[in-house]
């Protein structure tokens, strides 16, 4: 199949005109966004400066650290057990916190789904305005509420269930409180975009065929919004992993997540390869759990 | 179905733990406005209805410098990622495939999906190589950073508003022989102009809320008001944060209605 010289010039011109277009903004986001992730992963592998910075000389210092350490007095190896258990926070919290948004988003998007037409944009306006309330505006929100002196404690003293206070800020579960609180949005939206075209005579089928409540939930509705699970989860699991601000203000700066690990590197550690390494490791995790995603959504694609 | 009194679409539980949920997201939000009201210095009284706390953070040099400075950024910021937005949106819509046009998407998108504390970090890194090699340590770094991950943001809202157009207004305009500049001038960009505003807004509210890339990237004395308020918040809480957190909430919740209003229109 040749198709005629013009319309190939006609083509490329239209093609060129397409990259010209695009170029700007691929320029801003090279300079801004992509371009300075390279030198991250240069600096990786240099040496740190003895204040900050780095010194020119290749080195696998920085990437040993991530997961290793040295004994100060006798040089023997060892897990980096700080590092890790850092890790394993992060990882359990993140987890944790998709779990419980999941708990409660889904019964709030199939609420929202099932009100009329004409209610529904309401409902979802009321969604999202936490959403695009700044995250720290959230967190200190959520901080005043689980603060020994906050609503939360004044209430269950003045109810007469607790003497004391229970000290929930700048612990674990204030942190997992926090992001929950702060990503919840983040898996309603998804799970309502899938929900909005569930077509409900399905259901309706399945009560006819005497399935019961939870076989339908098990058999109908969630095969069926199963998109909408997979991308809630993502987009809250993939924040939470590299959250910064919510760990940092309900955690106290003793329950560290990656991103404030990383954050220490550049500040008051001056390690800025072990920094730009962990950076490396975040991206990595986070780039697992993106190609995961990617593969969960076509083979639902290809079976549906 | 209602006859029947058994709805097919009732799950049981669903409804209340929907509204215990909506309150839960209320309920601090809530509280928060309210004691932005509240006269004593303190949350756990309720001494009487003031303005005080507002009067504090407007008559606060380091507030009134940091909200300026967040006002300029933001709209700085939400320009440059609009303008680029626009131009690519133009580029990679009602075009067949071309290669290199997924390339396109994940970098206009990556700032979606790396974290920012990477971002920031790599902004940081890079930012101080060249405030080492020139000497310069004003605005421009934010305001390019800003701009960066404010595309997206702008770039969608776009791109759905010209994927819904309709292409026989500019096929009549091209055949009533208006040069493609005069179609574009006179009927793409105003067909487009909701898409574009909706864009810029995002961007804008973007750019305003943003904590970790600013925190990393700016110099000294370069306060915005999200990082004023997380310096604050390492000391003892003062209710002046409350105030700013109100009024910043408002604002939101104005620029929001407005993009809903404007997204309306569409239909």
């Amino acid at each position: 199949m040749r198709a005629a010289p013009p319309e190939v010039a006609a083509e490329r011109a239209r093609i060129r005109a397409n990259w010209l277009l695009s170029t700007p903004a691929l320029v801003l986001l090279a300079i801004a966004a992509s371009g300075p992730l390279l030198i991250v992963v240069l600096y990786s592998v240099l040496e740190a400066g003895e204040y900050s910075g780095v010194v020119w000389r290749l080195s696998g210092e920085g990437w040993f650290q991530v997961f290793l350490e040295r004994d100060i007095f006798d040089d023997t190896v060892g897990l980096a057990d700080a590092h890790l258990s850092i890790f394993w926070r992060s990882v359990r919290l993140s987890l944790l916190t998709t779990l419980i948004t999941l708990v409660l988003g889904f019964p709030t998007a199939w609420f929202i789904a099932t009100r009329s037409p004409s209610q529904r944009p309401l409902w979802l306006f009321l969604i999202t305005i936490p959403f695009w309330t700044n995250l720290l505006i959230r967190t200190f929100a959520i901080m005043e509420v689980i603060r020994n002196e906050g609503i939360l404690n004044l209430s269950l003293m003045g109810l007469g269930l607790i003497d004391r206070p229970i000290q929930i800020l700048y612990t674990d579960t204030a942190v997992l409180i926090g992001m929950a609180y702060v990503y919840l949005p983040l898996m309603v939206l998804p799970l309502y975009a899938a929900m909005e075209r569930f077509d409900f005579r399905l259901v309706e089928a399945g009560y006819d065929l005497y399935a019961t409540r939870l076989r339908v939930l098990r058999r109908v509705i969630l095969p069926l919004v199963r998109p909408g699970i997979v991308a809630g989860s993502i987009l809250v699991f993939v924040p939470s992993l590299g959250a910064y601000v919510t760990p940092r203000v309900l955690g106290g700066g003793k329950n560290l997540m990656i991103g404030n690990l990383i954050d220490l590197q550049f500040g008051q550690g001056r390690n800025w390869p072990l920094g730009a390494a962990l950076s490396m490791t975040l991206l990595v995790i986070v780039a697992i759990a993106l190609v995961f995603y990617v593969r969960a959504v076509t083979r639902g694609e290809d079976r549906g | 179905m209602a006859e029947r009194g058994f709805s097919v679409r009732s799950l049981p539980g669903f409804g209340t733990t929907a509204i215990v949920t909506f309150l839960a997201l209320y309920a601090p939000i809530v509280t928060l406005v309210v004691y932005s009201f509240n006269a004593g210095p303190t949350i756990s009284s309720w001494e009487g209805v003031s303005l005080r706390w507002y009067a504090d953070a407007w008559q606060n040099r380091a507030v009134q410098d940091a909200a300026i400075r967040s006002l300029v950024l933001a709209t700085l910021a939400s320009a440059i990622a609009t303008s680029v937005a626009t131009l690519a949106a133009l580029g990679t819509t009602r075009t067949g495939r071309f290669r290199g046009r997924t390339l396109i998407y994940t970098l206009i998108n990556q700032p979606l999906m790396v974290p920012e504390i990477v971002t920031a970090v790599a902004l940081l890194i890079f930012f101080a190589m060249i405030k080492v090699a020139t000497g310069y340590q004003g605005l421009g770094y934010l305001v390019l950073a800003h701009a960066a991950f404010c595309v997206p943001f702008a770039y969608l809202p776009i791109r759905a508003r010209l994927e819904g157009m309709d292409l026989t207004l500019e096929t009549a305009a091209a055949d009533l022989y208006a040069s493609p500049y005069a179609t574009f001038r006179h009927v793409t960009l105003p067909l487009l102009a909701p898409g574009i505003g909706a864009g810029a807004m995002l961007a804008f509210v973007i750019s305003l809320d943003d904590v970790v890339i600013t925190e990393f990237v700016k110099s000294a004395g370069q306060e915005t008001l999200p990082t004023y308020m997380l310096g604050q918040m390492r000391r003892a809480i003062s209710p002046e944060v409350n105030a700013i957190s109100t009024a910043l909430l408002v604002l939101t919740i104005l620029l929001l209605t407005a993009f809903f209003l404007l997204n309306r229109k569409r239909g």
